[in-house]
């Protein structure tokens, strides 16, 4: 069995996943997994979504080879571009997918959580686009840090809502989210921003982010002359750059598969199995259960929980899940600027600073790393930072 | 099949025309044991012991600060077993705790916890029937009641299997959305508890949004019995034990056809 197949009836990876859900959720799930079932095997609604993503997102993506970082580093430093998409990362892959879904499903509107905003923001552009309206929730601490995110949404006419419960952070927005959902189910379409969630998310997301992998294959093979990367790494936080790009590789190719989480939300790092947000999966808890607040630089990777089939590829050893510190992250983050003149996303900035500091190891090797966004978002944060 | 003492308790007291009363307190809330021994004392059937969880996705504003406040104290299941044990109200207890808890704690464990408290049921808002069978394992292994929750959105087909698996009574979900008050009883709460009605003979009882002596009483045309909750925990906030004890009198009185 390969984990790019389907998960189980139950939406099991393995021992992860599932639909630990309120009972008035329950049907809803159910009507997702049969509607999206049904467009992703209708050539049409393939053929309309691939056109949105062409035409309105700027697929495919390209790569881009870091000569000045790679020389400097000793390893040929490959990136996957999806900073360049259209709203500034890979989160427009998937919402265009669940926006699309959602308006042949007969919903009039979106509601979403977001950390960093980019999600969020996708969302409003989807909404935007389909003539849907929108409704983003997003913790109070990240509207903070990431205000211009927020007046991006509302200036494609979202909502958004500063959440002010727990930690106040992505974990409290997807809570929030859940809450708008179980309430308003019948006219409303959740739209998950990653592979996380109740079945069929972590699936639905993993397919609509799994053209980043199946580029970055051919375009490597391409560029490699028939050869894979060795080393393929991604930031993760609840997962879906890192699975879209993983996705390519897993079964394809013996690249190592490398997935960097912030040493403050190290799920997979720290955590033992618990269930929340309707999976399984590995969860940063107390000895009570509790969940623990994540702390990290950076708002997208702010999450105490990962998606479950990241908790199956590490059950299972075919991905690692190191962690990085926000220290190592800030100095990837310049690096990156004056080095290859590109401002990363801080939440892909993890990557680099995994690589920055496993590059004596790796001498020689091929890496591909999966730049899931852009930095102008966080270039406010980083200016408090550095001062 | 032979029923737990809440379920042997509840059908006894509907076969003599009473309306059950199932008031919830947050666990480990300032004055929480108080306020279950004057619900007990002012005409409670059973109570529902909240268990505070970091991320409480069924419950609205009110429960949500209490949970925190709670958390924010120090309070631990253990804890709360701990003290539940003193209660020793003559009614049966039941507690309402996210599968997390129950996950982390493991299942056995959890349900003997349950039972050298003295807690008869639990109530698991996100384990729905699919994710059920383990939990239901252990807790049936160990005489531990599992009321299960049937919301408005369940097609008729669904309804009848989640009564089946459900013990102590069947918790039927007024409205679509969290706990909380509401100006109005929903349409969907009686018109819920009327569908569950035909299909089972477990005791059937509106929870979620039915806020006050009236809306309980409006929900006790159709339905066994109310839980309340929001309503509840918000009188023990702003006025104490006594405060509890005043509102579930009025609510049994309003109920007592
Ligand atoms: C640029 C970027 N990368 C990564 C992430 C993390 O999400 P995921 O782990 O689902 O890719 C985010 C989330 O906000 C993001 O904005």
């Amino acid at each position: 069995m390969s984990i790019l197949d389907e998960p189980s009836a139950e939406g099991r990876f393995g021992e992860f996943g599932g639909r630990f859900v309120p009972e008035t959720l329950v049907p809803a799930c159910q009507e997702l997994e049969a509607a999206f079932r049904d467009a992703w095997a209708d050539p049409i609604f393939r053929g309309d979504l691939n056109q949105l993503l062409g035409e309105y997102a700027g697929r495919p993506s390209m790569l881009t080879e870091c000569h000045n970082l790679g020389r400097s580093l000793g390893i040929r430093l490959i990136l996957k571009r999806e900073d360049l998409n259209h709203t500034g990362s890979h989160k427009i892959n998937n919402v265009l997918g669940q926006a699309m879904l959602a308006k042949r499903m007969g919903k009039t509107r979106l509601v979403a959580e977001t950390g960093a905003g980019q999600h969020g923001v996708a969302s409003a552009t989807a909404a935007a686009l389909l003539g849907m309206s929108c409704k983003v929730y997003m913790g109070a601490v990240d509207v903070e840090r990431q205000s211009l995110n927020v007046f991006r949404m509302k200036l494609l006419g979202a909502e958004v809502e500063a959440v002010q419960s727990g930690s106040r952070t992505l974990k409290d927005a997807v809570n929030e989210a859940m809450r708008d959902w179980v309430a308003t189910v019948s006219e409303t379409y959740y739209c998950l921003g990653s592979v996380m969630g109740p079945h069929p998310y972590p699936w639905m997301v993993r397919e609509f982010q799994r053209i980043i992998g199946e580029e970055a294959f051919t375009q490597c093979r391409e560029l490699l002359h028939g050869d894979d990367p060795d080393f393929v790494v991604a930031c993760v936080g609840g997962g879906s750059n890192a699975m879209g790009i993983f996705s390519g590789f897993i079964d394809t190719s013996t690249a190592r598969l490398i997935g960097v989480e912030p040493a403050g939300g190290a799920a997979v790092g720290r955590g033992v199995p618990g269930v929340v947000h309707g999976m399984r999966s590995y969860l940063m808890q107390d000895e009570h259960g509790q969940v623990q607040e994540a702390h990290s630089i950076s708002a997208g990777l702010d999450y105490p929980g990962v998606g479950p089939e990241h908790s199956y590829l590490a059950s299972i050893g075919r991905a690692e899940y190191p962690t990085v510190t926000d220290d190592e992250v800030i100095s990837a983050f310049q690096l990156m600027a004056r080095s290859e003149g590109i401002i990363p996303a801080l939440e892909c900035a993890h990557a680099m600073a995994w690589i920055v500091r496993e590059a004596p190891k790796m001498q020689g090797k091929v890496v591909l790393m999966n730049l899931s966004g852009r930095g102008d978002k966080d270039v406010g944060q980083m200016m408090e930072i550095l001062g | 099949m032979t029923f737990g003492r809440m379920e042997t308790e509840f059908r006894a007291k509907r076969e003599q025309g009473r309306k059950l009363l199932v008031p919830y307190v947050t666990g480990g809330l300032t004055g929480w044991q108080q306020a279950i021994r004057a619900a007990a004392d002012a005409g409670a059937d059973a109570i529902e012991i909240g268990i505070p969880f970091s991320d409480p996705v069924m419950d609205g504003p009110v429960i949500q600060e209490a949970s925190q406040r709670a958390l924010d104290a120090g309070v631990t299941p253990l804890s709360i077993f701990e003290e539940a044990r003193e209660l020793e109200v003559g009614i049966p207890l039941a507690v309402m705790c996210y599968y997390n808890t129950i996950h982390h704690a493991g299942h056995e464990r959890f349900a003997y916890q349950l039972v050298s408290a003295g807690i008869s049921a639990a109530i698991v808002p996100d384990l729905p029937l699919e994710e059920s069978g383990l939990w239901c394992a252990a807790a049936d292994a160990a005489g531990i009641e599992t009321v299960m929750l049937a919301a408005p959105t369940a097609p008729d087909e669904r309804l009848p299997r989640i009564a089946a698996r459900s013990r102590g009574f069947l918790y039927s979900v007024g409205l679509l959305g969290v706990t909380g008050e509401r100006l109005s009883l929903a349409a969907s709460a009686t018109a819920l508890a009327k569908r569950l009605k035909a299909v089972t003979d477990v005791p059937v009882l509106v929870g979620v949004g039915v806020s006050n002596a009236a809306q309980a009483r409006e929900a006790c045309m159709v339905a066994d019995g109310v839980i309340q909750g929001a309503s509840v925990v918000r009188r023990l906030m702003d006025g104490g034990p006594e405060a509890v004890g005043e509102y579930v009198a009025e609510v049994r009185a309003a109920i007592t056809f």
